[in-house]
């Protein structure tokens, strides 16, 4: 099933006990670094652990995301979790289980081939002994690395994995107390925290006695440098005063992006950090060329970010739902000036997070503001305002795709020229801080600019640049803007979204001008036979037709990728229906995973990775006036409602045997491009700059 | 500090009798959150332009992250709290769990809320209506079509047990 060699995780924390234990009768603890975002992770790695121990997942408690005690596994993201906590976890199973197993047969004096394991019981030829996990536990040594030497079950002997087992976090989250946003301290101070409105603002005189007036009850209000949080017992009182702080703060100075930055042209005329990835030889002859774009997208978490934090004078806790607790506690410690020993981070859930949101900036105010305020535990809370201007964005791109086509039409040679901004400023990352809060600080260090996102996390700007297709002379290069003065970060599948959906544009286009059917060109290129499993299964699932025709209001678009290269692959069919703007009715997906763990939280992920694409593909680019970010509400940036939404039909590829690839992000490339090709099979023209909004379906009208 | 004075207000919550401060125009989310630990309702966006906060006041939905807590005096409020003894938003609740319809789960209950207001007056909506009816409330994990599903769902099971009872 998962992949046999020593997945990073295990490498990095390769202690069983910091893995599993058995410390209370009749239950296992499962310790993971990786964290629930709403992707349903837990439940996958419940299926894994009660798996390879039998017992019954019921038995497994999931200790998840505790920087100071649990395994540090980074953050969780990139669609790595199940591939690599869940292989680590697989594997420190197989071998807990093989080590009790050892002990039962020299206890009873049996060979271990006799033995077998129900629900966490030993029985030997089908009687029970006696003997369980919790009764031996005490003769087995956790505390030693894993040797990685166990085997796991094959994928045939599984019975839990490979089912839907429910998640059995979610009544609570319909209904109860589930979240960050419901901790209840005693003696617990909120807090607000003004946001400069764009890096490096400089505050200006602020009233303060006015902001005292306009609560209701005593608030306190702190100023240091250009950061000014409210703090208080009585929530509406601290809100009350921070609504009148954001309306009389006046800013000046620091780096005001222009207007013109959502322009896929101000993109490239910016300096830039230039890599040569590939540089297969141009071929001669005549070249097609075409320039796509997508602007800063929000993360637009339904549920903005909250943190709680408490000082005792020599210890730091912070609670967060960040996606990383060890590199926040980090930067924290380090932002703080504490020892690293001093701070503890644990997670807690929220609202569903698609890459680096305001969540650890959230952590910051409440962190900082609890060392102001020993004893008592802050909880920071951020507006929508907040969350949705404050928090990073995913990065703009313009990608320019070229190439000569041989006599059949194929190209005989291929070119990519990406230029973005960047998609990893994550606390910790390229040894900058990265907390907004800290910069507002005085004597805040200069920025420094970031790099991207290494090629061994799968790239950042050039995320699935190389098309995944048998193409003769890739050449690829990127331009990093690594000044750009906005603020971006990683969201949900990084440059995959733009650069899947310029590849996969640029195919359709090709096919098109050699008239040829955007599904048999693909296939034509592409000798990977999982590739061509998902592209023939969409079609099939779409009842795709070479012959439909052209620039009749209605049409189907393909699209099809393999996530980073490396993770799981999907193709998919958007139908959509024009009028004076975009509706998608329906999208067919097939896609290849691998081993699926649990088929049904893996459709939700896809499904809901369909819906969240193409909001941004056809509604959501963030504009900027007068420096600003203007998408402080819902109204200023829709998002799909539930009457605009597809219907969405996910098939996964049966490949039981082959290793479990990651699918969180599978489906906002091809999602993307099946839409992007669909539209322009129903318009007659192309419209290459996402969104494919009202105005620019118009403006192709005319 | 302009006014420490306090303002009772006395309304209904999941059927019980309670009194409440709503001075200042406190809105009846805060007042459900943070005086009567209902942290089932939650705090979105406070614009009225997510519906995370949607309860009913007498049946009908409404947006308590922007409603001053005193203009409820004397009314019913119901909240998700409320499963456990209102059939239909328990077969809701239920529903949703069978159809898995969520993610991260945080825009549910105020979808629910909605849904069991539809269901009050439309027992059999098809999915154009749901859809409709659920237009104020964003979800951005995208689990809008197992939503529509799980009301669907909810609304055989009521009136299956309408039917037989
Ligand atoms: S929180 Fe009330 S509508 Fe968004
Ligand atoms: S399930 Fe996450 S916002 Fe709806």
């Amino acid at each position: 099933m998962i992949a046999n060699q020593l997945p990073r995780s295990l490498a990095d924390n390769p202690r069983l006990d910091a893995w599993i234990g058995f410390e209370t009768p009749g239950r296992v603890r499962i310790s993971t670094g990786k964290v629930e975002l709403g992707q349903g992770v837990l439940t996958a790695l419940v299926q894994i652990a009660a798996e390879e121990l039998d017992v019954e997942p019921t038995r497994l408690r999931l200790v998840s995301g505790e920087a100071g005690e649990g395994p540090n596994e980074g953050y969780t993201a990139g669609s790595y979790s199940v591939e690599n906590s869940g292989g680590a976890i697989r594997i420190v199973c197989a071998e807990v289980r093989a080590l009790f197993l050892d002990r039962t047969a020299s206890l009873l004096a049996c060979g271990t081939e006799e033995l077998s394991i129900e629900d966490g019981a030993f029985r030997r030829s089908g009687k029970g002994t006696g003997f369980d996990y919790w009764r031996l536990a005490g003769d087995i040594d956790l505390s030693c690395a894993s040797t990685g030497g166990a085997s796991a079950k094959p994928a045939t002997a599984c019975r839990l994995v490979g089912t839907s087992l429910p998640r059995t976090d979610l009544p609570e989250k319909i209904g109860g107390g589930a979240f960050i946003h419901d901790m209840v301290m005693p003696g617990m101070l909120h807090a607000r925290v003004l946001r400069q409105p764009w890096r490096g603002a400089i505050l200006g005189e602020l009233d303060e006695r006015a902001l005292h007036r306009a609560a209701r009850r005593p608030i306190e209000v702190l100023r240091e440098g250009s950061l000014v949080a409210l703090l208080g017992e009585d929530e509406a009182s601290v809100e009350a005063a921070a609504v009148l702080a954001r309306e009389k703060a006046r800013w000046t100075g620091g780096e005001i992006p222009p207007d013109a930055v959502v322009q896929p042209d101000w993109l490239t005329t910016q300096p830039a950090v230039d890599r040569v990835i590939a540089n297969g030889k141009p071929a001669a002859g005549e070249r097609v060329e075409a320039t796509y774009s997508r602007g800063f997208i929000a993360h637009g978490s339904i549920g903005p970010s909250c943190a709680l934090a408490r000082w005792d004078g020599a210890a730091l806790e912070v609670w967060t739902h960040s996606q990383g607790v060890y590199p926040l506690r980090q930067s924290l410690a380090a932002a703080l000036g504490l020892d690293l020993a001093s701070v503890s981070v644990r997670h807690r859930q929220a609202a569903g997070c698609y890459g680096h949101n305001g969540a650890d900036d959230a952590a910051f105010d409440a962190a900082f503001l609890a060392l102001k305020r020993p004893g008592h535990t802050v909880r920071a809370q951020w507006t929508r305002a907040d969350e949705l201007t404050a928090s990073p964005f995913g990065a703009p791109m313009t990608v320019k795709l070229d190439a000569v086509l041989d006599p059949e039409g194929r190209p005989a040679d291929w070119g990519i020229e990406i230029w973005s901004a960047p998609h990893g400023q994550r606390p910790g990352m390229h040894r900058a801080i990265n907390l907004i809060g800290a910069e507002a600080l005085p004597g805040a260090p200069p920025r420094v600019p970031p790099g991207d996102v290494p090629d061994a996390n799968g790239f950042g700007a050039a995320r699935n640049a190389i098309a995944f297709y048998d193409l003769p002379a890739q050449r690829i290069v990127t331009h990093f803007v690594a000044g750009h003065p906005v603020r971006t970060s990683s969201l949900r599948g990084l440059g995959a979204f733009a650069n899947v959906f310029a590849i996969e544009s640029f195919i359709d286009e090709l096919a098109e001008a050699t008239g040829q059917d955007p599904v048999a060109y693909r296939l034509s290129l592409s000798s990977d036979p999982r590739a061509r499993g998902v592209i023939e299964a969409a079609a099939a699932m779409a009842g795709w037709s070479p012959d439909a025709a052209i620039g009749e209001g209605t049409a189907k678009g393909f699209g099809f990728s393999r996530y980073k290269n490396k993770a799981a692959y999907m193709a998919a069919v958007a139908e959509v229906a024009l009028d004076e703007e975009v509706r998608v009715t329906r999208v067919w997906c097939a896609v290849d995973a691998g081993l699926v763990i649990n088929p049904d939280g893996a459709a939700n992920q896809v499904e809901g990775g369909v819906i969240q694409a193409a909001s941004w593909t056809l509604k959501e680019a963030v504009r900027f006036e007068n420096g600003r970010a203007t998408c402080s509400q819902w109204d200023d940036y829709p998002i799909l409602r539930f009457s605009e939404v597809p219907e969405v039909e996910v098939r996964f590829i049966d490949m039981a045997s082959e290793p479990a690839l990651g699918l969180g992000e599978v489906a906002q490339g091809p999602t993307a491009a099946a839409i992007g090709n669909a539209v322009a099979r129903a318009l007659g023209a192309r419209i290459r700059d996402l969104p494919l909004s009202r105005a620019r379906i118009m403006e192709a009208l005319l | 500090m302009s006014d420490l004075a306090t303002q009772m207000v006395r309304f209904t919550v999941n059927g019980q009798p309670v009194e409440a401060d709503a001075a200042g125009d406190v809105p009846l989310l805060a007042v459900l959150r943070g005086e009567f630990g209902l942290t089932g309702s939650r705090f979105g966006c406070g614009l009225e332009q997510c519906g995370a906060c949607t309860v009913l006041l007498d049946d009908e939905p409404a947006y308590a992250c922007s409603r001053p807590a005193w203009t409820v005096a004397g009314r019913r409020v119901m909240t998700i709290e409320d499963a456990g003894r209102d059939p239909m938003l328990a077969a809701l609740k239920q529903a949703f769990v069978e159809e898995q319809a969520g993610q991260c789960g945080y825009c549910l209950s105020g979808i629910v809320m909605r849904a069991r207001a539809l269901l009050a007056r439309q027992p059999a909506p098809d999915r154009a209506s749901i859809a409709a009816a659920l237009d104020g409330n964003l979800c951005r994990c995208g689990a809008h079509n197992r939503i529509i599903r799980a009301v669907q769902r909810a609304a055989a099971r009521l009136s299956d047990a309408g039917a037989t009872a």
